[in-house]
């Protein structure tokens, strides 16, 4: 028990027991709260018991001074108040650091204002992104006329780290994908007695798109969100103030490297996913279909025209690019806070895969009209 | 209050600490010097529970924290409060949050009496009303680390560790942190371990000094360390930098 009560003629008189320290504080304010100060006329408090009193203590026992004291209670000490209630009333009083704590006030709840600060928000967020491919632009062309501004070396850095490490990954999935279609496709077409249309279904679709799509959204969610991250960590840690101040440019060590780098990877990862993925459908056509290989590998080259293969690797650069500059300007957008980065990166990773998807449409409606 | 016996830390063949003692009187302001790489922040890592020593007992408050369970040691944890060199507040949380946090992990408040208590505590190191609602990122220098001092200070912990909490901070805000730690010692009967560099901080602010040298340490009263025999002492204490100091002091 943390007080001992005693009625009076007057009043109450209070007797602190036990420790009043931080940790004990609920069963304090419990005690306190429990104490009906209704009849009393005057409140007298005796501390000598107390065997421990931190500054919560002491802002509990303050609480109940002020209330007595609000009541119309007359409140005194038996013996000295303790040093913690003065040190409490000393911070207290310092009015030249009180005020009302700065309100975060609260935020515009009307809808029609907040569709349109968002409105606004997007296309000023648009901007600054048209703003930064811009400068990655301009930075590469100036860039190609000193090429030892390239910086081979960090070039080669990310093309193992986005390429040559996702390899396993890429060829994994795009074999099982192969392989699920090749046996979709099979039970259906079995039906209509065309299983040979198995193998037109899988290289075409691998070859135009499932190769260079998967393949892409792997790298976005492998890669993508690893450029936001490490960008925007440094951003955290000032290391792009730095460079600036040392006179170098960011964008040339840091998002150059990796947007060329990344480009140079996606087109070899996507031949990788070719191959398994024709490997996939050349293997449950064998097994499942009892169809050999030969005569699969000369169904593929009748289904394929000369232009499947490069219609499908001609988008990897492009999404490389897209995935890359999606990372990088996200990572740089990093200011302030961890959960800043966090958001960050998962607006990179969704944006570079949204990216991708409508790039994807866009080249198919091209191609069409291309009419190949 | 704390005591540290036969401390062994090692990292591969690289011996940190070799049989390291320390020991914090209650009420004093102790505090830990010793050359870059010696070892400094890895005591405190040991002494916070954050790694395990290869050998040697921990103590505080009489418990061995080397051999407690992660039970046993949240209640430790509980009574000490530390800060960190960068401050470490979170970042995504503002200062006022930031204080509560350890209260809302430690103790079960309504949300009023939080808010007062950690407020309390923000105006405890002198900041001003108005930096309880700013994020980290708003907050100059010195009050990041008034900002940490308050968070380390919400449970209202005996102990308090100081990680080069001068480190990054003008001479005159320095001082003015040297006074804020002095006050707050006296008034909260504080034990302060202390970890700097700063000789200023050492002779404004420290009761008993220990340095780490050779993975040992050698721990005095702070008039007496400054003649210690050990040659890297007598060039910590009485080198260029700290002559300037002293012929300061002794001009003043």
């Amino acid at each position: 028990m943390s007080l001992e009560v005693r009625r009076t003629d007057e009043g109450l008189e209070l007797e602190l027991t036990g420790e009043w320290v931080a940790q004990q504080i609920l069963a304090i304010e419990s005690g306190v709260a429990a104490l009906d100060l209704a009849a009393a006329r005057h409140l007298s408090i005796a501390t000598q018991r107390l065997s421990a009193l931190d500054l919560s203590g002491a802002w509990a026992l303050r609480r109940l001074v002020k209330r007595a004291r609000a009541a119309g209670v007359a409140v005194s000490f038996r013996g000295t108040p303790p040093d913690q209630l003065r040190l409490l009333d000393e911070i207290l009083s310092d009015t030249s650091l009180a005020g009302a704590p700065a309100g975060s006030g609260p935020p515009d709840r009307q809808p029609l204002a907040a569709i349109g600060r968002n409105a606004v928000l997007a296309g000023r967020d648009l901007l600054h992104a048209l703003a930064f491919v811009g400068h990655a632009s301009t930075t590469l062309l100036r860039a190609l006329v000193r090429p030892r501004r390239l910086r081979p070396i960090s070039i080669a850095r990310h093309v193992y780290d986005t390429g040559i490490t996702a390899m396993p990954i890429v060829a994994l999935i795009a074999f099982l994908i192969s392989v699920i279609i090749a046996y979709m496709s099979a039970k259906q077409l079995r039906g209509l007695g065309a299983d040979i249309y198995v193998v037109d279904l899988v290289a075409i679709g691998v070859l135009r798109e499932l190769g260079v799509l998967l393949t892409s959204i792997i790298v976005a969610g492998r890669s993508g969100s690893a450029f936001a991250a490490e960008l925007g960590s440094m951003r955290l840690n000032e290391e792009v103030d730095a460079l600036i101040a040392t006179g170098v440019e960011p964008f040339e060590v840091l998002v150059l490297p990796r947007v060329l780098g990344l480009t140079i990877a996606l087109p070899l990862l996507t031949i990788i996913a070719d191959l398994t993925g024709l490997t996939g459908g050349a293997l449950l056509c064998r097994y499942l279909l009892d169809m050999p290989l030969t005569q699969y590998a000369s169904r593929v080259t009748e289904a394929i025209s000369s232009t499947t293969f490069w219609v499908g690797l001609v988008k990897a650069p492009v999404f490389a690019a897209l995935i890359a500059l999606a990372g990088c300007y996200r990572g740089m957008q990093v200011r302030e806070s961890a959960r800043e980065l966090g958001r960050l990166v998962t607006v990179a990773v969704v944006q570079a895969i949204f990216c991708v998807i409508l790039a994807d449409a866009l080249f198919a409606v091209l191609f069409m009209e291309m009419d190949i | 209050m704390l005591q540290v016996q036969g401390l062994v830390n090692r990292f591969g063949t690289q011996v940190v600490h070799d049989g390291l003692d320390m020991e914090v009187r209650a009420d004093e302001v102790f505090g830990v010097v010793g050359g870059s790489g010696s070892g400094k922040s890895v005591l405190l890592r040991t002494i916070l529970g954050l790694q395990r020593p290869i050998a040697g007992v921990v103590r505080i408050d009489g418990g061995d924290i080397t051999r407690m369970s992660e039970a046993q040691l949240r209640s430790v944890k509980a009574h000490y409060g530390v800060t960190f060199q960068q401050g470490a507040l979170y970042t995504g949380l503002t200062v006022l949050q930031n204080v509560q946090l350890p209260m809302i992990e430690h103790l079960e408040l309504e949300r009023p009496a939080l808010e007062e208590l950690a407020l309390l505590r923000i105006r405890l190191v002198g900041l001003p009303a108005e930096a309880a609602r700013k994020y980290p990122a708003e907050l100059s220098g010195g009050m990041v680390k008034r900002a940490a001092l308050a968070r380390a200070l919400a449970l209202d912990p005996r102990l308090l560790f100081l990680d080069e909490p001068t480190s990054g901070l003008d001479p005159v805000s320095a001082a003015a942190f040297d006074e804020l730690v002095l006050y707050l010692q006296k008034q909260l009967r504080l034990t302060i371990v202390m970890i700097t560099h700063d000789l200023d901080s050492i002779f404004r602010t420290c009761n008993r000094v220990g340095v780490i040298v050779d993975g040992r340490m050698e721990s005095d009263t702070l008039q007496r360390i400054v003649d210690h025999p050990h040659p890297w002492i007598r060039a910590y204490f009485h080198g260029e930098r700290a002559r300037a100091r002293r012929g300061a002091a002794h001009g003043a």
